[in-house]
């Protein structure tokens, strides 16, 4: 029975080891795996391996090879690196290289070693370079952290979406941190970093000193620090030997223990056994490895969720085995097939031995309206590998505007964009587009091209209203708008402070007005400028503020002021009709309380507007002296309102039963309320009996 | 909070609770304490969705009007923009973003684009130099917003204007993306009907949309059956004319805002026994009125004449129910009595108000002057005299009354007798100019534009047949006990509810003639639903309409559809949507442009 326990070892005192080979790595190694730069995917994804020369300091001349390797040994990409120093390598949650240069441009590469895109971790970083970097991973994604030569922080928690923080300083830092950490707190990522015998948290608003609890008294140094898969855990390694074990929030210590080796690890990190809940730190020197013990960690985390297996699949151009496991599993079409073909569709754009109607047609044959499907991101994929034509056949098979718009303009295509913006009836797409061409086309061209849209033309107009009043004019000139030129100039002239400038702005509108044919406003606009010119006459000879008050109040203004003859002549020369003109002074003279010169008035000729109106302003001013005056003059038809008005119930009555008229008899019997009023009201009781009997 | 959205056929809290989910998840994007600068403009239709004790729950801790200059101080981690996307709210952004002090603790910036997010917007801010200091820019998709259990309103003053004057479609975009949305939450609608130019570029937009979103749509049985996408330049007339219901006449009178209405104090000072009326308090009486008011509810949609005798009934019972107590004998009794005291003090309450804010009305419509204006009204929608100078209109601009009432008179007149005689027309206009200043032509160009006046086209008036047709003017009108939509303006039935009504019995193949003499197309237009997703109506079950108003509705057009929901042989419920809520007064002063 020995061949079972043959290769197997004694561990300490009570526990055995073995150790066998799984994969027999295909690499070929020149030198040792330590001088390279080595990456390792999460979930048994892929290895990245690039030689490290610089740190060497003579060996820059030879270019390094970066090597990708899957997890079992089998070479994926090789290639020659013709870049920068690379300080650190990492993958992302997507299997993305990110390969972190000294200058702090961070390389991205996929898994076969194409390049995808490139960034820059900030500008002040070229001068100071980068000492340190890791790449790390939250629920938001990876995230890249960086050390500068000045000894400051900047890091992005998700380079999916780019948003660089720079860390506040570090009080004091004169030298890099002895070790650093990221730590990912309440959904926001931060930095443990040691100095000396002190520990700091650094987030993007403060550097807060740190006292893991419980830590035994005497150290002077931390040596390396690691944070758990879930930043739940922490564990320090102190100078003292003593490695301490507690939540990452350092509000609670879990265990410490003191290995009594004072040498700085090579590295330190959490692992856990699979389907336990027990964690333990593994702490490797250069031979020597130690496992602690003790901590339980409550979550288990399922993050190889089926979706991220099947983007390791499609990664590796497995459609269709990725199709068929889809099927398999009957996921909804936009989770799985449709994802999947647009993957395919992605990788296919790029063979380019295949003609642009071909691989079009091809896609479009396999795809069709599959839901879920983003024709505008195959488009993109293949206007990234220079075929733009292509790219351009696919956006057609696109239905949101809002993707296919970008594109196009992005390929330069900004026609073709404007009308699928204006198709979509998206005004903020159209816009986006519009000022494109503006900056694209000559003023010629670009006025051309929106005569020929007329949506795209009112939207422009919209804009420049508010923004380019200028062009505005230009475009209702190329249009010969004439009626619009003169509401331009119109709105123009009261921008004017002058009053010779607003009056030439007048003029202007006026004729545009004439040309639109539009008399009646060109005459109009003329009048105000008659007006303007009297009003600023009256203002120097009567020393008082005319300007902006309409016609009527000016001809008010002048009767309130006792400028009478002022006022006809103003009012004759603008030919005010009789009737308004005759409530105008009405209103005036009973204002002023001049009621000599109202009775004057009131006899000069027959009112136009009848008397009761007289009655009525003279009550309004509590003069029922006055008012009594001119409710014997209202007519028939308004005498009895006009002697309730003046509270003559009974004449009021009188001259209703006269009238015969039902209503009037009912107003007057609801005015007839004091004792005084009850023969009044059996008066016309009386003559209502009577009349029925007729 | 909001119990009385879901009172109604559909459930428009489930619109509610969708938007302010949306609204928290956005909130706890910017981890920490949060400082709102906001767009004022949005308080209003925000606060109809949620207070600020959900913003609090989500440290939003301070609240700031966007304005120029430095923000005011603040010590909070995040500083959220709840803006509408106009460049000339980026440009103030900016400058706040810019003038913030570098030396003060480090704060993040996020915006949040209500309803949309702005590509135009972002441009600008880059532009300025400052879209890299925000690190959220998203968008609030908020485009209708319940207001009542069976009202959704965009709440965007500027869309008749836009779209009708200035051929700027976004808030058609914008009322086809809300759709979109309901449709998400209530299944599509399976069939689409509309009248005028705006309404088939909306349901174009739709059907472009829906195959934008194919795949993504939730299996959900329609609750609506249809939607009827009605212009507002169908039916120009109806805003025009003077609301006369209980609702219509708060609006028309005080202006009612995001369902609140502020009124004079005097009439709501609390009684209190020897006090001789020396406190009167100063500040307007604020009410929200919605129909979680049982009282309200009940009386709102009536004409007002037929107001007062339910809240003297009303009175009646209440008092009835306060007097129950002298009865009460019994421990039982009187617990029993005891439990339903909150629940009639309310009722008590609000019936106190509603008597005080009738009686306000009742001054304003027993005044004469109120009577003179809707004589006049009457008549140009009955057809008489619409051809020549109106005395009382000339006696009014003679008065100087607002000019806001005598454009909509000269309007109303315009549209009843499709366009004014040109010398008519002159008149009038040159009597405003003179009369408030020669600025207002401009306001006149617009209202032109818009169709609102105009020169009679060869002479002819149109009007006579589309107000036979329809039915429009009804003389035996009753108030009381209505048996047609007529009563919510005395007399005459708003034309755009006419079609509404016309549509669901007998079909608008009836009425193919006047359909077009009104203008814009008119069209029917299918979604197909899934097999499976396909409605089986119940014998006696009514049909679900959305009506959506494009441009704007009144009080008086939603109490008539609220009619025909109740008719018990009715056979259809409506469901009421709008870009905006308007009555004549609001909608004329959107179109007026003031210069000076």
């Amino acid at each position: 029975m020995d061949c079972y326990t043959a290769n197997w070892n004694p561990l300490g005192e009570s526990a055995f080891y073995r150790k066998y080979e799984l994969y027999s790595m295909d690499w070929d190694l020149k030198e040792e795996l330590r001088d390279y730069l080595v990456a390792a995917a999460p979930y048994g994804g892929p290895i990245a391996l690039l030689r490290n020369p610089w740190q060497k300091e003579k060996a820059a001349s030879i270019r390094p090879v970066l090597e990708i390797y899957s997890a079992s040994g089998m070479p994926l990409a090789s290639l020659l690196w013709k870049s920068g120093p690379v300080v650190s390598l990492g993958w992302s949650a997507e299997e993305e290289l990110l390969c972190v240069q000294e200058d702090g441009v961070v390389l991205v590469y996929g898994l076969h070693g194409d390049f995808r895109r490139h960034f820059s971790m900030g500008n002040e970083v070229l001068q100071n370079r980068v000492l340190d970097a890791r790449i790390f991973h939250t629920e938001f994604g990876s995230g890249v952290a960086i050390l500068t030569g000045a000894h400051r922080f900047t890091l992005s928690a998700n380079v999916g979406d780019l948003k660089l923080r720079r860390m506040p300083e570090v009080p004091g830092l004169q030298s890099a941190p002895s070790c650093w950490t990221i730590l990912c707190q309440d959904r926001v990522a931060q930095i443990l970093l040691a100095v000396g015998p002190d520990l700091y948290l650094l987030d993007h608003a403060a550097c807060s000193a740190v006292t893991p609890p419980g830590l035994a008294p005497g150290v002077s140094s931390f040596l390396q620090m690691a944070v758990s898969f879930t930043y739940r855990h922490l564990a320090l390694f102190t100078d003292t030997g003593c490695i301490w074990m507690g939540t990452a929030s350092l509000k609670e210590k879990l265990c410490e223990f003191n290995c009594n080796i004072r040498a700085p690890p090579k590295q330190m990190v959490w692992c856990s056994r699979p389907r336990s809940k027990e964690r333990a730190v593994v702490v490797a020197w250069e031979r020597r490895l130690m496992v602690v013990g003790d901590a339980p960690e409550s979550i288990q985390y399922k993050q190889l969720t089926i979706q991220v297996l099947l983007d390791r699949l499609v990664l590796r151009r497995l459609y269709p085995l990725a199709i068929q496991i889809c099927e398999y599993l009957r996921l909804p079409e936009v989770q799985g097939v449709s994802r999947i073909l647009a993957h395919w569709a992605c990788y296919k754009v790029q063979q380019k031995d295949v003609s642009d109607e071909d691989v079009a047609r091809a896609i479009n044959q396999k795809l069709g309206d599959t839901p879920g499907v983003s024709y505008s991101d195959i488009a993109a994929r293949a206007y990234g590998c220079g075929r733009t034509e292509l790219a351009i056949k696919l956006l057609e098979y696109e239905p949101r505007s809002g993707e296919q718009v970008p594109l196009l303009l992005k390929m330069k295509r900004s026609k073709l964009a404007l009308s699928k913006a204006i198709e979509s009836g998206d005004t903020d797409l159209v816009f986006t587009v519009l000022l494109h061409l503006k900056n694209e086309l000559n003023r010629g061209d670009f006025f051309m091209t929106l005569r020929n849209q007329p949506m795209a033309l009112s939207l422009y107009r919209q804009f420049c209203k508010h923004q380019e009043l200028e062009t505005l004019k230009d475009l209702y000139n190329q249009d010969d708008n004439h009626q619009e030129l003169g509401s331009f100039h119109i709105r123009a002239s009261y921008a004017e402070e002058r009053i010779e400038g607003r009056v030439a702005a007048l003029q202007t509108a006026a004729d545009a007005f004439y040309k639109a044919k539009n008399e009646f406003a060109a005459k109009a606009t003329e009048d105000q400028m008659r007006l303007l010119r009297l009003q600023r006459r009256l203002e120097e000879e009567l020393g008082r503020q005319f300007l902006d008050l309409s016609l009527h109040d000016t001809v008010t203004t002048l009767i309130l002021d006792g400028h009478n003859k002022r006022a006809e002549q103003l009012a004759r020369d603008f030919r005010i009709p009789d009737k308004r003109l005759w409530w105008l002074k009405l209103t005036a003279l009973a204002d002023l309380e001049d009621w000599e010169e109202l009775e004057k008035f009131s006899k000069s000729k027959k009112s136009p507007i009848g008397y009761l109106p007289f009655v009525e302003i003279c009550m309004k001013q509590h003069n029922k002296y006055e008012a009594k005056k001119y409710a014997s003059r209202v007519g028939p038809e308004q005498k009895v309102k006009a002697l309730l008005l003046v509270g003559d119930v009974a004449q009021a009555a009188d001259v209703a039963i006269e009238r015969r008229n039902e209503a009037e008899l009912s107003l007057v019997l609801s005015h007839c309320t004091g004792a005084t009023d009850g023969a009044t009201a059996d008066k016309i009781q009386r003559a209502r009996a009577q009349a029925q009997k007729k | 909070m909001a119990a009385h959205l879901s009172y109604g056929r559909v459930n428009l809290n489930v619109l509610r609770e969708a938007v302010r989910r949306e609204l928290r998840e956005f909130l706890d994007k910017c981890a920490g304490s949060k400082a709102i600068v906001w767009d004022e403009y949005l308080t209003g239709p925000f606060g109809l969705i949620a207070q600020y004790s959900l913003l609090k729950e989500h440290e939003v801790e301070k609240m700031f009007t966007l304005k120029g200059s430095r923000l005011p101080a603040a010590d909070v981690k995040n500083i959220i923009f709840f803006v509408r996307p106009r460049l000339e709210l980026m440009d103030i952004i900016a400058e706040n973003v810019l003038s913030e002090d570098r030396r003060g603790p480090a704060r993040d910036f996020h915006i949040l684009f209500v309803p949309r997010r702005s590509l135009l917007c972002e441009q600008r801010l880059k532009d300025l130099g400052v879209l890299g200091s925000f690190i959220h820019r998203e968008e609030y998709g908020l485009d209708l917003i319940p207001f009542d259990g069976d009202l959704l309103s965009m709440e965007s003053e500027g869309a008749f204007r836009e779209c009708y004057l200035e051929s700027d479609q976004t808030s058609l975009y914008h009322a086809a993306k809300g759709l979109m949305t309901l449709q998400a939450l209530y299944g599509t609608i399976p069939q689409i009907f509309g009248k005028g130019e705006c309404a088939r570029q909306v349901a174009n937009m739709m059907i472009r949309m829906k195959r934008e979103f194919t795949g993504s749509q939730n299996a959900i049985f329609p609750v609506f059956d249809n939607l009827l996408l009605l212009d507002r330049n169908v039916d120009l007339l109806t805003p025009l004319a003077t609301q006369l219901t209980y609702e219509g006449l708060i609006d028309e009178i005080y202006g009612i805002q995001n369902s609140y209405v502020k009124l004079p104090p005097e009439k709501f000072a609390p009684k209190k026994q020897g006090d001789g009326g020396k406190d009167l308090p100063t500040e307007a009486k604020k009410l929200q009125l919605n129909s979680a008011e049982e009282l309200y509810a009940e009386i709102r949609d009536k004409n007002f004449n037929a107001v007062g005798s339910v809240l003297s009934k009303k009175a009646k019972v209440i008092s009835a129910a306060f007097e129950e107590r002298h009865h009460a004998k019994t421990v039982g009794e009187i617990k029993q009595f005891v439990s339903q005291l909150p629940h009639m003090q309310a009722a008590r309450g609000s019936l106190a108000n509603h008597t005080s804010i009738a009686e306000l009305i009742k001054d304003v419509t027993t005044s004469e002057d109120f009577f003179d204006k809707l004589t006049v009204e009457q008549e140009f929608m009955s057809g008489i005299d619409t051809d020549k100078v109106n005395s009382y209109i000339e006696d009014c601009i003679a008065q100087k009354h607002p000019l806001i009432k005598v454009l909509r008179l000269i309007c109303l007149q315009s549209v009843c007798n499709s366009g004014l005689k040109q010398k008519v027309l002159d008149h009038y206009k040159r009597e405003v100019l003179q009369t408030y200043g020669y600025e207002h032509l401009l306001t006149l160009h617009s209202l032109e534009k818009a169709g609102l006046l105009k020169p009679q086209a060869g002479g002819r008036n149109s009007y006579p047949t589309i107000r036979k047709t329809l039915r429009l003017w009804m003389d035996d009108v009753n108030e009381q006990s209505p048996t047609d939509i007529s009563y919510v303006y005395s007399g005459y039935a708003p034309l755009s509810v006419r079609l509404a009504q016309l549509l669901s019995r007998p079909g608008w193949r009836s009425i193919e003639e006047v359909l077009r003499i009104l203008p814009g197309p008119h069209f029917e237009e299918r979604q197909p639903l899934p097999t499976g997703l396909q409605k089986k109506r119940q014998p006696g079950e009514n049909r679900v309409t959305l009506v959506f108003f494009l441009g704007g509705v009144t009080f008086a057009e939603i109490a008539a559809l609220r009619f025909l929901s109740q008719l018990e042989d009715g056979g259809t419920e409506y469901v009421i949507a709008t870009t905006k809520l308007v009555n004549g007064a609001t909608w004329i002063e959107s179109l007026m442009e003031r210069p000076l």
